[in-house]
């Protein structure tokens, strides 16, 4: 202990309480402070950017989960729609298809109705065609059966016989 | 990094091996001229040569050729407080005595330097008198502000800290990342915050500390590990060094104490009033004088006692001679003392962390705020 206080230099201790701090004056204004704010700086940097990283990868998350919502959906509608397209196609055909028997039908009726009439047409022409045809035959022969007296009287003869017939 | 700081390790330990072996050199040279110098060969010696390098000194002395009498090495600067007034002188002028041989006048002034301290001798006196314990009897001790070797050392590593931090201060600058050596600075100084500062002072009010915390654990590692090379620094083994760094800290944590700490350490709630005297001036003997006491103490017996058991293994190829034989003597020695000087890299790093983290520790038990009442 008596070596201790007499190698202690009161000198040498003033001294370093000098440079002490002196240096720590100096270290604080020129290196420690620029020092911590940077890694400060830094470190908050880095925090900011892993919580954005964080954020961004929440975000991605749930636009996949949006994505996949919309594409759920837009499967479903077009499922939907694909049905109903369906329907319409087979319910266009369904209807086409009856529109056309039923104008087939209305077409085949109205082509029998029109040859029912031609027919009918026909049958009046061709009535009157025989009985003027008959007629001027019946005319020619009477003509010339009617050339002769004898032979007119015979006619009425039958005629008469035929009245009496009757 | 890793490579870098690889690198730097086993510079440091070439360094460490290099000055081992350069002592080794010189004192087996020496030992074959015995008749011829007057070496340091004898454990009286050996003994003598320890305790002057642990003590401070006035020069910068690397080494003595005693064949010749050449002392190698640069003078500092003496600046004494005399009876007469500040002195100041180049330590030349004591020529290397340590014995107060040599007497300087300055100004009417006669000054000696015994034991590495200097003495102003008694008016009338020419020649120190010694008693019988070697104690100068008609001389006193001044008031001594030289640029000592430790002074030297606490400069150097002032310029070493500003040079390293403020270039690293000024990388980032550049970008958030710094490159070079300062990427190697940076993890240390991130240590110092998050393992020393951030647990034992708090989240809140740890900043305010930063500076000092950072600038002694640079400091008190630095000069350990100066102490480490053959420059044979011994600053942090200085007994007034380490004082003034543990009452640095007592300053620090006395005047930044919260209303809390000085409740409870004057006027201790929970106990019977009776006792709360009692604890008072236990709690306050221990923060003024205990815990800064064990703080100078620990790293200053750390250090001197480094010093001293890596001085001696080196000596151990000399006083070992005559038992073992050269070889087997200077091989002893060779891989106690590399395998000492490893430890002394690591007790260097730990004497600066636990120093910064007893400090930071004792700030910490002030600053606290209780919220329980």
């Amino acid at each position: 202990m008596d070596q201790l206080l007499n190698d202690f230099s009161p000198g040498l201790f003033f001294m370093q309480a000098i440079i002490l701090l002196i240096l720590i004056v100096l270290m604080r204004k020129f290196a420690w402070k620029p020092i911590l704010d940077s890694l400060q700086t830094r470190e908050d940097g880095i925090k900011d950017a892993l919580d954005a990283a964080q954020n961004a990868k929440l975000e991605l998350e749930n636009l996949q989960a949006d994505n996949e919502k919309l594409l759920q959906e837009a499967r479903v509608e077009r499922e939907t729609l694909l049905k109903d397209a369906r329907d319409i196609k087979t319910k266009m055909i369904e209807d086409a298809k009856g529109e056309a028997e039923s104008q087939a039908n209305k077409m085949i009726e109205q082509a029998q109705a029109a040859i029912e009439s031609e027919k009918k047409t026909a049958m009046v022409e061709l009535k009157k065609q025989v009985a003027d045809l008959s007629l001027e035959i019946a005319e020619k022969m009477v003509r010339k059966e009617l050339s002769s007296n004898d032979k007119q009287l015979e006619l009425v003869e039958t005629m008469l016989s035929e009245k009496s017939l009757n | 990094m890793l490579v870098k700081q690889t690198t730097k390790f086993i510079a440091i330990l070439v360094l460490l091996m290099t000055s081992v072996s350069s002592f080794a050199n010189t004192q087996e040279h020496g030992n074959q001229h015995d008749e011829q110098g007057n070496k340091v060969d004898s454990p009286e010696e050996i003994k003598d040569y320890i305790a002057h390098h642990l003590k401070d000194s006035h020069d910068f002395h690397l080494y003595t050729n005693n064949e010749t009498g050449k002392h190698v090495g640069f003078p500092l600067p003496v600046i004494v407080w005399t009876s007469e007034g500040l002195k100041t002188f180049m330590s030349s002028e004591f020529h290397h005595d340590d014995n107060g041989q040599v007497i300087v006048e300055k100004g009417g002034v006669k000054l000696t330097k015994i034991h590495s301290k200097i003495y102003e001798l008694e008016a009338g006196a020419e020649a120190v008198a010694f008693d019988d314990h070697h104690h100068a009897e008609n001389a006193h001790k001044v008031l001594d502000f030289s640029i000592t070797k430790s002074v030297f050392g606490m400069l150097l590593t002032g310029v070493l800290m500003l040079l390293m931090f403020v270039s690293l201060a000024r990388a980032y600058k550049k970008g958030p990342i710094p490159t070079g050596v300062s990427r190697a600075l940076e993890p240390l100084v991130i240590y110092v915050r998050d393992e020393i500062a951030r647990p034992n002072i708090g989240e809140k009010k740890y900043r305010k500390f930063m500076s000092f915390l950072l600038t002694v654990f640079f400091f008190i590692w630095i000069l350990n590990l100066l102490g480490l090379t053959p420059f044979g620094f011994n600053v942090t083994g200085q007994i007034a060094v380490t004082a003034c760094l543990a009452i640095f800290t007592l300053v620090i944590y006395m005047f930044s104490g919260s209303k809390d700490f000085w409740a409870h350490t004057l006027w201790m709630p929970g106990v019977p009033v009776i006792l709360r005297p009692i604890l008072a001036v236990i709690e306050l003997v221990g923060f003024i004088l205990i815990k800064p006491f064990s703080l100078l103490v620990r790293l200053f017996a750390n250090i001197t006692a480094g010093h001293f058991v890596v001085m001696s293994l080196i000596a151990l190829m000399i006083t070992m001679k005559q038992a073992f034989g050269p070889v087997a003597s200077t091989g002893m020695s060779l891989v106690l003392s590399l395998f000492i000087m490893v430890i002394e890299i690591l007790v260097a790093f730990l004497q600066a962390f636990i120093f910064t983290m007893l400090s930071s520790l004792f700030i910490g038990m002030a600053v606290e705020e209780h919220d329980h009442h």
